[in-house]
């Protein structure tokens, strides 16, 4: 499952590369989604990144963030990051304007199983940001409709003002991506479904020896998704989760994202449930 | 001058000529590194000369304790590891990776060129620390990512290892195949006698450098006394281990690490009662983690001039003791001491199996030394075991 970004001897895979911020879009409140495009043509024509791979963003003087890619891997020239502000990093990203450059590493890590699990009926159950690393799964799978089952969009936010891409849902839906939708407060214009994610599990049927679950978001929410899936005869091989821990450097190197034997940063972000299950249970593990 | 000098050779010299060795070495552009006494400890630092070695220095350690007595024996190299190894040179406590500058607004971003640094010759190092290297060398240069400056130290660094004639008490390499003879990954390895080393070539650099010196061909029964020289130390650190002294010599007992199923041992024991007790022990200031020669945790930084327009990235030893090692936007994974010490010792012992094919400890006894409370891990180890919620763990 895992992927490398190829690494030779004349590449430091410490160097971040030049980008420039070619636009930013406001998606909802502490988020948005910037495009960025290498300084080097050579670099910005030859790069490609898998579903659910993820990059570090180098804003000097401030830090490097892991960020997913949440663009269409078929059009890697449109290279997109959805970020929310959670603090230095991620601060000064959102106040950098477009035609200011950034640093860039990767692709990272390992990505989503759109190939094996092609044919299976496909739940994908993500809370928050936790969408923009599944979005590049949903591009995929859309344009492959016909190689898939049922595919079916669980999505969870705080409030209706912090659900991402609303304006591709129609979108999505036509191309025959099914959705349900939650958010923990609703406001006077919501008509939608109250309560927590992993709840929504409860409105579906379906067939578990063809399911394939991908989920996303908050580890605690994860915990419940995964129960859920597991509760309906889901096998714990064909649940997927892309986990999160603090990286310093998403080579192996740092040690800082390790969970139990693996390396969040090289042998996931996109584990199976079967390889996290030994740990998930685990306070402060 | 010898001329018939092949890998796997063994030749002496006397005492003395060791100076030779050094001569000869800086003489090829190394920097000579080597032990030396400071603040009260035997640590590495640049070798004019072998008059710097603290001969007939012995050191005494045990858990927290660490004492350095001077003798008015012949002795060369009879203390044996202090709080450097290896690792303060290859992986330094502090280095920058990448340099930023902005010009025009615009930012460029390079590697320090790390080209041009000497290449590194090190007298003294032990089996345990030649052991150490071989983790390092497979997180650094054997996964997916090769890391540069650590690549280019490596390549060019020369070592006259030497084989322990004393242990200390908190050595057990004996119970992790890490020693204490020298086996492999030197260019020199050297055995102290009364009045003479003992060397074997391991490398053609190795060859080189000797055929430089007043050398000889070792005779039939040194070659057996620099033997023996191991042999009976093994032996001897395993009698002190199996049998410890009686608490009235004062002696402290030796040390051994039961290896056997030892990362399931320790996998499957994650709630056990006795990471609750270690941890109102332990004090989580990381200084095992910042002596073992293997951690290799780090944390980057930021270093901006005044105007911001230069920055650089400096990578800095870390420990997942620390609460940043495992912070995450909404706070620290490992949050208690408990969580942290786990860690430390089921990474070292049990999921570096998994990870690199190889344990994370080569008993070098640093941790337990430096422990301001004398914190064993081979004592914690034990304890688990003896009192295993899963009764027979499976093999490695
Ligand atoms: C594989 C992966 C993919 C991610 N994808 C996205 C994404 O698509 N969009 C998005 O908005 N966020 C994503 N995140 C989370 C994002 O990396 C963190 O929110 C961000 O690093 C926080 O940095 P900061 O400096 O702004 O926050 P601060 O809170 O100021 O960071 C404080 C310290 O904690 C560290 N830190 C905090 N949170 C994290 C974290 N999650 N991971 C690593 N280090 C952390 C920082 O390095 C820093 O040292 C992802 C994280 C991972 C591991
Ligand atoms: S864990 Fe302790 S004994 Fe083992 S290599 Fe590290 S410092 Fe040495
Ligand atoms: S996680 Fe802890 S034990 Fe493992 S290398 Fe890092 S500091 Fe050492
Ligand atoms: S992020 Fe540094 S080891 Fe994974």
């Amino acid at each position: 499952m895992t992927q490398h970004a190829a690494s030779s001897a004349t590449d430091n895979p410490w160097i971040a590369h030049p980008a420039t911020i070619c636009s930013i879009r406001p998606e909802t409140p502490g988020v948005a989604t910037y495009e960025l495009a290498f300084n080097d043509p050579d670099r910005q024509s030859r790069y490609r990144f898998l579903p659910g791979q993820f990059n570090m963003l180098y804003l000097p003087g401030f830090g490097e963030s892991a960020i997913s890619i949440s663009s269409d891997p078929e059009e890697p020239s449109r290279l997109l990051h959805t970020v929310r502000v959670a603090g230095n990093v991620t601060g000064a990203l959102a106040r950098t304007h477009p035609g200011e450059t950034i640093g860039v590493r990767g692709p990272f890590g390992s990505a989503w199983p759109v190939a094996e699990i092609r044919n299976s009926d496909v739940v994908i159950a993500c809370g928050g940001i936790g969408l923009a690393p599944l979005r590049p799964v949903i591009y995929h799978l859309l344009r492959r409709r016909h190689e898939y089952g049922r595919m079916t969009l669980l999505y969870g936010a705080r409030s209706p003002q912090d659900l991402l891409f609303a304006d591709e849902w129609n979108h999505w839906r036509s191309e025959g991506l099914e959705m349900e939708v939650t958010v923990d407060r609703g406001d006077a214009d919501w008509k939608g479904q109250i309560g927590v994610l992993p709840a929504l599990f409860s409105r579906l049927d379906l067939a578990p020896e063809r399911t394939t679950v991908l989920t996303c978001g908050p580890e605690i929410m994860m915990r419940f998704v995964i129960s859920e899936a597991l509760l309906r005869n889901i096998s714990a091989r064909r649940i997927y989760l892309s986990m999160e821990r603090n990286m310093n450097c998403a080579m192996g190197f740092c040690g800082r994202c390790q969970l139990g034997p693996a390396f969040v940063c090289k042998d996931g972000p996109v584990f199976t449930c079967e390889q996290m299950q030994p740990y998930l249970h685990l306070e402060e593990f | 001058m010898m001329t018939d000098l092949t890998v796997g050779s063994l030749v002496e010299i006397p005492k003395s000529s060791l100076q030779q060795v050094v001569q000869i070495l800086q003489d090829l552009g190394y920097r000579v590194i080597g032990p030396r006494v400071e603040s009260e400890a035997v640590i590495y630092d640049d070798l004019e000369s072998v008059q710097q070695i603290p001969v007939g220095v012995l050191d005494h350690q045990d858990g927290g304790k660490y004492r350095l007595q001077q003798t008015d024996q012949d002795a060369w190299f009879d203390y044996v590891c202090g709080p450097h190894s290896l690792k303060n040179f290859l992986f330094p406590p502090r280095q920058t990776v990448l340099e930023s500058t902005r010009q025009d607004g615009v930012w460029e971003m390079k590697a320090p060129d790390v080209e041009d640094a000497p290449p590194l010759a090190v007298i003294g190092p032990r089996s345990c620390d030649l052991h150490a290297l071989r983790v390092q060398d497979r997180v650094f240069l054997e996964g997916a990512y090769v890391d540069p400056s650590y690549q280019a130290r490596r390549e060019k660094l020369f070592i006259a290892a030497v084989n322990c004639r004393r242990a200390a008490a908190t050595c057990f390499c004996h119970s992790m195949q890490t020693g204490p003879a020298v086996s492999s990954g030197f260019d020199l390895a050297l055995t102290e006698l009364d009045d003479r080393f003992v060397i074997e070539i391991g490398s053609q650099r190795g060859a080189e450098v000797m055929g430089g010196t007043d050398c000889s061909t070792s005779p039939p029964q040194n070659v057996q006394a620099a033997r023996s020289v191991s042999e009976q130390l093994e032996q001897s650190m395993h009698d002190r281990s199996q049998h410890p002294p009686e608490a009235a010599t004062g002696e402290p007992r030796g040390r051994w690490l039961d290896t056997s199923g030892i990362r399931d041992l320790l996998m499957h024991n994650l709630e056990h009662a006795r990471w609750n007790e270690v941890a109102e022990r332990c004090l989580a200031c990381a200084n095992c983690t910042m002596v073992c020669p293997t951690c290799f945790c780090s944390s980057v930084e930021e270093v901006a001039d005044l105007s911001g327009d230069h920055v650089a990235r400096e990578r800095s030893w870390d420990s997942c003791f620390t609460a940043e090692h495992s912070t995450m936007s909404g706070g620290a994974v490992h949050k208690s001491t408990k969580s942290r010490y786990r860690q430390w010792l089921t990474h070292k012992l049990a999921t570096w199996h998994d990870q690199f094919e190889m344990s994370g400890c080569v008993g070098c006894g640093r941790c337990i030394t430096w422990c301001p409370v004398g914190i064993d891990l081979t004592e914690e180890t034990a304890a688990i075991r003896a009192d295993s919620t899963n009764p027979s763990p499976g093999q490695l």
